[in-house]
């Protein structure tokens, strides 16, 4: 019983930390309709500068904020690089992921992993040192779980304002934004940068999770994110009082789910990966299976 | 060939020694304008026919900068917009596609496609997008549609009719002040009843809020009984242009038989 509480309490962990990712890739992904790579990139991003921040002595609540602020930089260069360059979308995404590689070595400098143990993190300094004593094999969930609520709650709210309504509609019908007399490609760019600020923060908590950031720690994670983006949203689509950013944070936890019930019942570590990408492979195809019989109508634009 | 303006006191649009070729320097260079003149006058709604490349499209495009000309300029209002960007030439401009997808936003509501338009011009900052005070006024215009979609506002537009799209995008393109009003052949999609209806409408908006108006139309029905200026596009040239007293001595037939004329030119 006790093993079946502790697996569930890392599932949620987990879960929690990855939906925040979520999030962030249903902007972009969802809403914007933007395939982005740049995520593999800005999730070791955050772990990184957390863990630069934090061995010299950051507030790791602040280190928090650094990261997210990071990982929207990394995000306007990529959407820099699609919209004012004119390069496609995957290749920009792909070019700030190569590129992030290096810069997140400098920032760890030049080892692939560097670890801080011992050091204040979110989940054992600040608010955390004042649960009681039983609460603490919780604190890691209780704190990603806040940081998850948090990032939602601002979102949703963002995505009623003047600007989110513009970033909603520039995902959706470009030409509308341009009608009204604005630029599409500036949402764009703002769009990235929130998807990637929101990667970040969850490296960031990982990070502060394990106690140390490994520089690769990125592989994987546009599979996972889209995994649970798709997941979330297909399952979830049709209960009216849940938001599309909760949903994704369920697919996450759903996702992290799948794989802790695969490990436990003797799969080997080294087929994580694979069966991260097998996983992704089903939603995708449960997903069009789905939509299919339902879908809309398509009016092609008509030029000229 | 140009047509010289002949009310150049008061125009709002002035197109001047437009030139624009389509691929140039390739088998499929296309010399559409050469030193094109058109100008149109403050409030005038002026309907624009013309066969399959004749450019009228084309004029739209220019207008509203989807293109870039070649050389020649454009100016709105006395304002030289020739080199300005595609969203820049919104502010003043608005536009109605052929396409009933374009106009609005699909997955947002009416109330949030209406907030949306409404706020054109101002700053899209973090303040809430819909304004609940505005609810009501945009109820209000939405019953003048006729339509029932007053009792609608929070269904996502995608789920509307082509009609019911295009007549909201009529009215979305329309709510805040625009100088020049652009309609690109906004009831070549809809069926004979609805377009019906959108061109009614047309014709009740433009004259309430006295709008200057380009409408390209392939029906030339809509071009005889709507606006007061008339002109027949070819190969890159007006042959027709009349206005006022002109145009309503014109029957469908007299354009038909103009339009075949044309039409057997270019071995159509």
């Amino acid at each position: 019983m006790d093993i079946a509480l502790g697996l569930l309490i890392n599932v949620l962990e987990e879960g929690f930390i990855y939906g925040i990712m979520a999030i962030g890739v249903y902007i972009t992904y969802t809403v914007l309709d933007f395939p982005d790579l740049s995520v593999d990139g800005t999730f070791p991003l955050g772990a990184c500068v957390t863990a630069a921040l934090i061995t010299a002595g950051v507030n790791p609540w602040l280190a928090c904020l650094i990261a997210f602020v990071c990982g929207g930089l990394a995000g306007c260069i990529t959407g820099f690089l699609h919209v004012k360059l004119g390069i496609t979308d995957l290749l920009s995404g792909i070019l700030v992921m190569t590129g992030l590689w290096s810069v997140n070595l400098v920032i760890t400098g030049g080892s692939s992993i560097l670890p801080f143990y011992n050091r204040n993190t979110i989940f054992n300094a600040g608010p955390a040192a004042l649960l009681p004593e039983a609460a603490s094999p919780y604190r890691i969930v209780i704190f990603a779980g806040i940081v998850c609520l948090i990032v939602k709650l601002l979102l949703d709210a963002y995505l009623k304002t003047r600007s989110g309504l513009l970033l909603r509609a520039s995902g959706n019908n470009a030409q509308y934004v341009t009608s009204l007399g604005k630029n599409p490609g500036t949402m764009k760019i703002i769009g990235l940068a929130i998807g990637n600020a929101c990667t970040a923060l969850a490296g960031c908590i990982l990070a502060q999770q394990g106690e140390s950031a490994n520089v690769s720690s990125g592989t994987g994670m546009v599979v996972m994110a889209l995994a649970s983006v798709i997941i979330g949203t297909s399952l979830f689509r049709k209960v009216k009082f849940i938001k599309p950013t909760l949903s994704v944070v369920l697919g996450a936890i759903l996702y992290k789910a799948c794989l802790v019930i695969a490990m436990q019942l003797g799969l080997p570590t080294n087929f994580l990966k694979l069966l991260m990408a097998v996983l992704f492979t089903l939603a995708l195809v449960s997903n069009n299976l789905l939509s299919g019989r339902r879908r809309k109508q398509h009016v092609n634009p008509t030029q000229i | 060939m140009s047509i010289q303006p002949k009310s150049d006191g008061n125009a709002l649009v002035r197109m001047e020694h437009i030139y624009k070729t389509f691929n140039p320097h390739s088998v499929n260079e296309v010399v559409l304008f050469q030193d094109f003149n058109l100008s149109i006058a403050e409030g005038q709604f002026v309907s624009v026919v013309g066969s399959n490349g004749s450019g009228k499209t084309t004029i739209l495009n220019l207008l509203c900068g989807s293109i870039p000309v070649d050389s020649g300029t454009i100016t709105v209002g006395g304002r030289d917009i020739t080199r300005l960007k595609e969203y820049q030439h919104s502010k003043f401009i608005g536009r109605v596609f052929q396409d009933p997808g374009k106009g609005t936003c699909p997955e947002l509501t009416i109330l949030e496609n209406m907030a949306l338009a409404d706020n054109k011009g101002g700053a899209y900052n973090l303040r809430r997008g819909v304004n609940k005070k505005r609810i009501d006024a945009y109820r209000t215009q939405l019953e003048l549609l006729k339509l029932g979609l007053e009792d609608k506002l929070n269904l996502s537009v995608g789920s509307l009719s082509g009609g019911q799209r295009q007549a909201l995008a009529l009215l979305i393109c329309t709510m805040t002040p625009i100088d020049l009003l652009i309609l690109d052949e906004h009831t070549a999609a809809l069926d004979p009843k609805s377009s019906e209806n959108v061109m009614q409408l047309t014709e009740r908006i433009v004259r309430e809020k006295k709008l200057t108006t380009l409408m390209v139309t392939h029906n030339l029905k809509f071009a005889i009984n709507y606006g007061d200026r008339l002109v027949m596009m070819h190969r890159g040239s007006v042959v027709l242009d009349a206005a006022s007293e002109q145009k309503s001595v014109l029957s469908t037939r007299d354009l038909t038989e103009k339009f075949n004329q044309i039409s057997l030119e270019d071995g159509n």
